[in-house]
């Protein structure tokens, strides 16, 4: 046989294999939306998040219980997948002009408040398998088994509605907030000390635009990174951090304490 | 062995109802306690259960609609069902009787009914005719209830003592008299009781179920138990009810599936949908879901599907020239899922209220048929979680303009390093009149770990009127 066709056939059956393991490659064709920063979308295979998919997020330290940065990171690329949205809660503390804010409408937002987080894992899974919905958004404060998300992924992958697991916990280092799990992607994201709102004169008073320390701790198909990025605006765009070389400390790795 | 229930009458404990046995043996109701179990020692007394009686006697009405869609519950002790062109489907009024009575006493109730052309009248002679099933002939209530005492009439006790102590026992002594003097003594019931049974007002019972309702109901031979055979029974009756619900351009919106059981009692089980909906693959699954809260007991001998809400649906196109997989549902067919399983208002959609106080600019309207406006100010900062009810904090503020220079919240402090604001809410004095000098200056402030708040003080700082000062968190960012 001819080196070419030899090629030929390790390339059909790597493709054949990546199939097979659900591999999200560069180049396939599964679809993707933008995540909303070129640098973020390098890093994921595909150039984006990829709908039909189980993605996960929390918070970090003191900010898993409340999770307000990662339901923001839900909503800003969801606002820009044409369709409805399921935003199912546990507590019905959720404050819609903020989700308005990054583009997600709430003409867009159907909400279910589940009160239990076996509840809300049912009606995810529901949601999931209607297909032509956008997406939806599960506040999640239990424990997620790696049977249950791998249910959720099938259930995404089938109808091709992207899923994002918000977890929340009244525990700051909760373990089971590391337990494996059948995610496309997890993400953890907090927010940092931001800079001044204008940069040229660092002491005005004010508030500029808030910033994430945004984790991508596990990618199916791809490495861990970390960024810092300044958080979403109205169409649901961030950007990087643009002084990066005077950081503040406190966007090291750190333990919070209570 | 005799068996009587006691209530408190407010006085003193006395028979509420009491058995055959005990009704033989001289015990009445009304009668003090301490008086019948003198008379019948070894008496056996239960407290009676007034809204337990009221529900099974609604339960009763229940099962009587297997005899015509009308039936009422007539509190305390009897069961109205209008036969009007029904009877005929039982073999005449008689038989009907006679089939009714049997069935009540195989489970176990021993009853009287008789047919008559009022209600009035009827009440009065199941009560007290002779016969336990007695049938009125058409146009012969009125010699039918003359003999009956006055007590058929359904008058308050007090007016039957009065009426007897001027002498009147039977009701047609009373049909007799002068109007005039009855009214003026015992006020309008008298002469309105009596034109009732006599027919000469028309008296409409409260049905348990309206008339007009799109229903089907399927009977078996052999009573059913399994889960797979009540499916089964469902796609049958909804086969039947959405062509009738096709046929008037109608959608169901709400829909009751009753299991009649052999034993006399009848479970229901009732979905809701959140559009009119005819579509009967989408209403299966909504019952199916539902199953499991039915007890079929020793077995389920009839099933009825009614759809009690109904809607215009307007007609859709089935198929087009593009041939591709089924139309979608939309998310009615979720939300329908999702809200029978949660219970009603576990879902919604939020809609901008025009106020500027946060935690009324936001309201829930159903998911679906209402448009959700979206007027919120989006250059303002508001945080992702609103706090209901903003939570107490101690707050240390230099000025009553600048924002506070720390705070402690939940036992920790947080010392703040960037702030926003105030933006001024004020109390909307048209809702309340308390509101009617509240302020409230709200901040929004970033800690040293970056994690944002948003905190207000109660007042203006100048003016004590305003407000007392408080700090509170309202938010997170």
């Amino acid at each position: 046989m001819q080196p070419a066709a030899h090629i030929a056939v390790i390339a059909a059956l790597r493709s054949e294999v990546a199939h097979l393991e659900r591999r999200v490659t560069a180049g396939c064709r599964e679809k993707v939306v933008s995540f909303g920063l070129s640098e973020v979308d390098a890093a994921l295979p595909g150039g984006g998040l990829v709908l039909g998919a189980l993605h996960e997020l929390a918070g970090i330290g003191c900010q898993v219980e409340h999770g307000t940065a990662a339901a923001l990171l839900a909503a800003g690329p969801l606002a820009r997948v044409p369709g409805e949205v399921l935003w199912v809660l546990e507590q019905a503390d959720i404050h819609p002009p903020a989700l308005a804010a990054v583009g997600l409408t709430p003409d867009r937002v159907v909400y279910v408040h589940a009160r239990k987080p076996q509840t809300g894992l049912l009606v995810m899974e529901e949601g999931l398998r209607h297909r032509g919905l956008a997406g939806v958004v599960a506040e999640f404060s239990g424990a997620l088994g790696l049977t249950a998300s791998r249910r959720l992924q099938l259930a995404a992958e089938q109808s091709s509605v992207t899923a994002f697991l918000l977890r929340r916990s009244r525990c700051f280092d909760n373990p089971v907030l590391l337990e494996p799990s059948a995610a496309v992607t997890r993400w953890r994201v907090a927010a940092v000390p931001s800079g001044p709102p204008l940069p040229h004169a660092p002491d005005t008073p004010g508030l500029g635009r808030p910033r994430w320390r945004l984790d991508l701790i596990r990618c199916r198909g791809s490495k861990a990174h970390s960024w810092i990025v300044e958080a979403f605006d109205a169409t649901g765009r961030c950007r990087l951090v643009a002084d990066l070389a005077d950081r503040p400390v406190a966007a090291e790795p750190r333990r919070a304490v209570a | 062995m005799p068996l009587i229930t006691a209530a408190s009458d407010g006085r003193r404990t006395v028979v509420a109802a009491a058995d055959r046995t005990a009704l033989a043996l001289g015990i009445r109701p009304a009668m003090p306690l301490a008086h019948a179990r003198a008379m019948v020692p070894g008496l056996t007394v239960v407290d009676a259960d007034p809204e337990g009686d009221t529900a099974a006697l609604a339960r009763l009405a229940a099962w009587c609609l297997r005899y015509s869609p009308l039936t009422a519950s007539d509190p305390p002790d009897g069961v109205w069902i209008d036969i009007t062109g029904c009877d005929h489907l039982h073999g005449r009024e008689a038989a009907m009787l006679e089939d009714l009575l049997e069935r009540l006493g195989r489970g176990g109730t021993h009853a009287r009914a008789a047919v008559a052309d009022t209600p009035g009248a009827g009440h009065g002679v199941t009560r007290f005719a002779t016969d336990p099933a007695a049938v009125i002939a058409p146009g012969a209530h009125q010699a039918a209830i003359a003999p009956l005492p006055i007590a058929a009439l359904r008058l308050p006790p007090e007016t039957i003592g009065a009426l007897r102590r001027l002498g009147f026992d039977r009701v047609g002594q009373l049909a007799e008299t002068a109007r005039g003097p009855l009214v003026r003594r015992f006020g309008q019931q008298v002469a309105l009781r009596l034109d009732q049974a006599y027919g000469r007002v028309f008296e409409p019972i409260q049905p348990v179920v309206p008339d007009d309702v799109v229903a089907h109901r399927l009977s078996f031979v052999e009573p059913l138990l399994t889960a797979e055979a009540f499916g089964t029974v469902i796609d049958e009756l909804l086969n039947t009810v959405c062509g009738k619900l096709e046929a008037t351009g109608q959608g169901a919106r709400r829909l009751d599936l009753l299991f009649e059981r052999i034993d006399g009692s009848v479970q229901a089980i009732r979905i809701g949908t959140a559009a009119p909906s005819r579509d009967a693959a989408h209403l299966a699954r909504l019952l199916r879901e539902r199953l499991e809260t039915v007890d079929p007991g020793l077995g389920v001998e009839a099933m009825q599907l009614r759809v009690s809400l109904a809607e215009t649906q307007a007609f859709r196109q089935a198929a087009g020239l593009v041939e591709g997989d089924r139309p979608e549902t939309g998310i009615a067919a979720l939300v329908d899922r999702i809200e029978n399983r949660l219970g009603p208002g576990s879902v919604w959609r939020a809609t901008a209220v025009e106020s500027d106080v946060p935690e009324r600019s936001v309201a829930a309207v159903p998911a679906i048929g209402v448009a959700p406006a979206t007027a919120w100010p989006l250059t303002l900062p508001r945080p992702v979680r609103l706090l209901d009810p903003p939570q107490p904090v101690d707050a240390i503020a230099l000025l009553p303009d600048q924002p506070p220079v720390a705070f402690t919240w939940r036992r920790k402090r947080h010392r703040i390093c960037r702030a926003d604001g105030p933006e001024r809410v004020h109390g909307e004095w048209w809702r309340r009149s308390a509101e009617v000098a509240a302020v409230r200056d709200y901040f929004a402030v970033e800690d040293e770990d970056g994690c944002r708040f948003w905190l207000f003080r109660r007042g203006d700082g100048a003016d004590p009127a305003t407000g007392d000062l408080r700090w509170f968190l309202h938010g997170l960012f």
